[in-house]
């Protein structure tokens, strides 16, 4: 990218990703009336800058689109309407086609001219009602300062240094911008000007004192001084709330305007961020690097200690030592990258509310979004790829889940069907819960359906729960007649793959009429975790620290065998089954025998206890996950790979997938959820 | 980072390079834009319910590879590598993978229009991994597509896999 003209089209575009959001997300909130006064000015502030953005490009279709929809919107802002529920239906509907028309511009591609303007015609229609003249940048109208918002008094002091021209900056442009923060006073100060024949024409010898009257904040003054930032002295000082233009001008005593002209002035739409978060981009690629040197170096790490071992301490105490907090240090040093990827899950959530409000139009069906925990931050790796499969699991809720309106009025229900979708932490894992307040799962057809496709025996007894588990079955749609919207093939089993991949798990819980919930829950990085390196023959393998219970060698006595040749043992007081894992992964050379092995007892999904036979301990670390799929495919009962300090590739342990493998007991797929009060639990 | 993996036959005076191989008393060939790396025969992890072609992983400066064996994928048994065993790794399209053959023999630079046709290669789709044959110094080198050779057989068991 050596055109600087795509650069910036690059920054725009990234930008305008975000502006999106944000505009959403406040129209949401002021539809549900959960907003402050700022939420519209935000609101106001993303679609202007999206519109001068594409001034600046030539979006032109983009542009006009935008300016309605900013018209509208000053035009709320403004007191001059009184929105519906409705119209902010329209105005959401708008941000989607804002949304396409960007996306259009970004690929380059033209979308007909006419694309969205049934939309633009329902925005000038609402505009229309109120009588509400249309304005534009030019003549745009004054704004009503409303009585919350703080209007305070700065005094800034700027000086230049030398060289500032030289940095192709320009102290005009920075004068006018602060202007359009607020009510501005300029003094000059020229007296570091040298004589005529001492003068640099290139340099900048002006200083200035300016006093602005803003209900802008300190960072969004500093914002203006963004570009020249390291090649001027400033300083910002708040001189406290600012109380009438009378005692301003009292104060001031060289009044460069009229204090009449301040409410025209004090327009809070200046095109900017509503947050200034101290924060830069970074392309991901860099801390994708950095994260991947951080986990080679925490490769390095154990191979050092491993080779350093007891020989190292005994001779040199102080290089031991020395390892001992390097480890230490490189542990914090990759705790604080992986939080560089953390990413709020809302970045996969934001997408979510258009896709509700486009399956309801296409379904016609009633439904609303509720989204909490957005904030909840997970990393990048996860945020990446848990997208689709919530898309699909909400199209599952819309088009499956919910009644149509007159089926949910019948059942005593609000026409309008509730969604709630969240996410939050449990127990150093993300956890996402899917709930509608649907029909839930028709058992009966559920059953019919899986017996009809030959997935269980006629004769099968189920409890509900497990035939509840039974549409995470591959080739399992429940559509009775399948819509394009869901039901296409992809069912419930790639979601449920997908999940998996990415190490997690996925339950449902569902009562009938009462509507189904889908819990997912997730690792927070897919990049490290803290393991138990095990032996199996000849072959090291990696236990998930966080799901060992305890090591034990059971005596002979210990050992039982069940009838169906499974072999359990006895611990804290129940019976748990025994997994050799030397059979799951094929490995020839493993001891089989518990009593001179070693039974590392586990904790699988939903609580169950298992005892994983392995031939020894070897070391407790942290390894750094690598992926098989990368390069090869999935292997059953490993959930990825890792390095060990020799430099030799080992493999991790997928706990729950052996779980399946191993406890299975007449291949009917029974993943274990947290129970509801009226499933009967079974016991193996 | 693209590199082509299926060579496509455009021109006919297209001149490429090809690094040729053994495996027993064969020769084959791949083109030399998708070789990586030439390593020596390291100790690999295996994996398990794997193919029987498949040797198990190793690490490639912090990256997973999977290792082939190619004698055991031409049904002629598995090999017992030694010292002077080599791996190719490979990049195609999105994957990194290593073959397993006896030992690297030699450069070649062959002109597409030299490139002959493998007999009967229609009839046998399973034997789409050749791109042709080529005679050199009285050999006969099979130059292969290594994306079918293993892409194939991935998506396949793929599905086996998958209950």
């Amino acid at each position: 990218m050596s055109d600087p003209m795509e650069e910036f089209k690059g920054v725009f575009f990234e930008e305008c990703a975000e502006l999106l959001i944000n505009l959403e997300e406040g129209l949401m909130q002021l539809r549900d009336g959960d907003s402050d006064p700022e939420t519209l000015n935000s609101v106001f502030r993303a679609v202007h800058s999206i519109k001068g953005g594409a001034g600046a490009f030539g979006f032109n279709h983009l542009v006009s689109f935008a300016h309605i929809q900013e018209t509208l919107l000053d035009d709320i802002r403004a007191g001059a309407l009184t929105m519906e529920v409705d119209d902010f239906t329209v105005l959401l509907q708008a941000c989607d086609i804002l949304g396409e028309l960007v996306g259009a511009a970004q690929r380059g591609e033209d979308l007909t001219a006419d694309y969205g303007s049934d939309i633009a015609a329902a925005m000038k229609k609402i505009i229309g009602d109120a009588d509400a003249p249309q304005s534009s940048d030019d003549d745009e109208k004054p704004a009503v300062i409303p009585d919350e918002q703080i209007t305070r008094h700065y005094k800034i002091d700027f000086k230049p240094h030398l060289h500032l021209f030289q940095r192709a900056n320009e102290p005009l442009l920075l004068i006018r911008e602060l202007g359009s923060l607020g009510l501005l006073s300029v003094s000059l100060d020229s007296s570091d000007m040298p004589q005529i024949e001492g003068m640099n024409p290139e340099h900048a010898y002006f200083s200035w004192v300016f006093h602005l009257v803003t209900d802008q904040n300190e960072e969004d003054i500093s914002e203006v001084f963004e570009f020249v930032e390291g090649d001027c002295d400033l300083a910002i000082t708040d001189l406290g709330p600012y109380l009438s233009p009378d005692d301003f001008v009292a104060d001031e005593a060289a009044g460069l305007f009229a204090p009449e002209k301040l409410p025209e002035k004090t327009i809070s739409a200046s095109p900017g961020k509503t947050m200034v978060s101290q924060s830069i981009r970074v392309e991901l690629d860099k801390v994708d690097r950095l994260v991947n040197m951080v986990g080679e170096l925490v490769i390095t790490q154990a191979m050092l200690r491993e080779q350093g071992g007891q020989l190292l301490s005994a001779q040199y105490p102080n290089l031991a030592q020395g390892i001992e907090s390097l480890s230490r240090h490189i542990r914090d040093l990759q705790n604080d990258v992986m939080a560089i990827r953390a990413q709020p899950v809302k970045s996969v959530f934001c997408r979510m509310p258009r896709l509700v409000r486009e399956l309801t139009t296409s379904l016609g069906k009633k439904a609303r979004l509720v989204m909490s925990g957005e904030e909840t931050e997970v990393d990048k790796t996860v945020t990446e790829r848990i997208g689709d499969p919530l898309m699909h699991m909400i199209r599952n809720s819309v088009d499956h889940g919910l009644e149509g309106p007159e089926g949910r009025l019948k059942a005593g229900k609000d026409a309008e069907g509730t969604i709630r979708l969240s996410a939050f932490h449990r127990g150093g894992r993300i956890i996402i819960e899917i709930e509608d307040d649907g029909a839930g799962i028709n058992r009966e057809v559920v059953l019919k359906k899986a017996i009809e496709k030959g997935l269980v025996t006629p004769d099968a007894a189920l409890s509900d729960e497990e035939i509840d588990n039974l549409i995470f079955l591959p080739g399992f749609s429940t559509a009775e007649n399948v819509s394009n919207v869901s039901g296409r093939g992809v069912g419930m089993d790639v979601v449920r793959k997908n999940i998996q991949g990415l190490g997690g798990r996925i339950t449902i819980v569902s009562r009938t009429g009462q509507g189904s919930k889908f819990t997912m829950s997730l690792p927070l990085t897919l990049a490290v975790m803290d393991g138990m390196v095990v032996k199996i023959g000849h072959e090291k393998y990696v236990l998930p620290l966080i799901n060992i219970i305890q090591t034990l060698r059971p005596a002979p006595a210990d050992v039982s065998s069940l009838p169906d040749g499974r072999r359990v043992i006895m611990f804290r007081g129940n019976y748990i089954s025994l997994v050799p894992l030397y059979e799951v992964f094929d490995i020839k050379d493993a001891r089989h025998d518990p009593c001179e092995s070693l039974v590392v007892v586990v904790e699988g999904e939903g609580g169950q206890l298992m005892g994983f036979i392995v031939d020894d301990l070897v070391n407790q670390q942290q390894v750094v996950i690598k992926s098989l799929e990368s390069n090869y495919e999935l292997v059953a009962g490993v959930s990825g790979a890792t390095i060990l300090g020799n430099g030799r590739v080992s493999l991790i342990v997928d706990i729950a997938a052996i779980q399946e493998m191993a406890l299975e007991p007449q291949g009917i797929f029974t993943e274990p959820t947290t129970p509801p009060t009226h499933i009967s639990q079974e016991i193996h | 980072m693209t590199s082509q993996s299926s060579p496509a036959m455009a021109s006919d005076d297209l001149v490429k390079q090809y690094i040729s191989f053994t495996i027993g008393d064969d020769h084959y060939a791949v083109e030399i834009t998708t070789v990586r790396e030439i390593k020596g025969w390291i100790p690999t992890t295996d994996l398990p319910n794997s193919p029987d072609y498949m040797r198990g992983v190793i690490n490639m400066r912090g990256v997973i590879v999977p290792v082939f064996d190619l004698r055991t994928r031409f049904q002629r048994g598995t090999t017992e590598p030694g010292n002077t065993h080599v791996v190719i790794i490979i990049r195609l399209e999105e994957r990194t993978i290593g073959i397993l053959v006896d030992a690297v023999s030699d450069i070649l630079t062959i002109a597409s229009a030299d490139i002959l046709a493998v007999p009967d290669q229609d009839a046998n789709p399973e034997y789409s991994f050749m791109e042709g044959l080529v005679s050199v110094e009285g050999k006969m080198v099979a130059i292969l597509k290594p994306d079918l050779l293993f892409q194939v057989d991935l998506i396949t068991d793929n599905m086996n896999l998958k209950e």
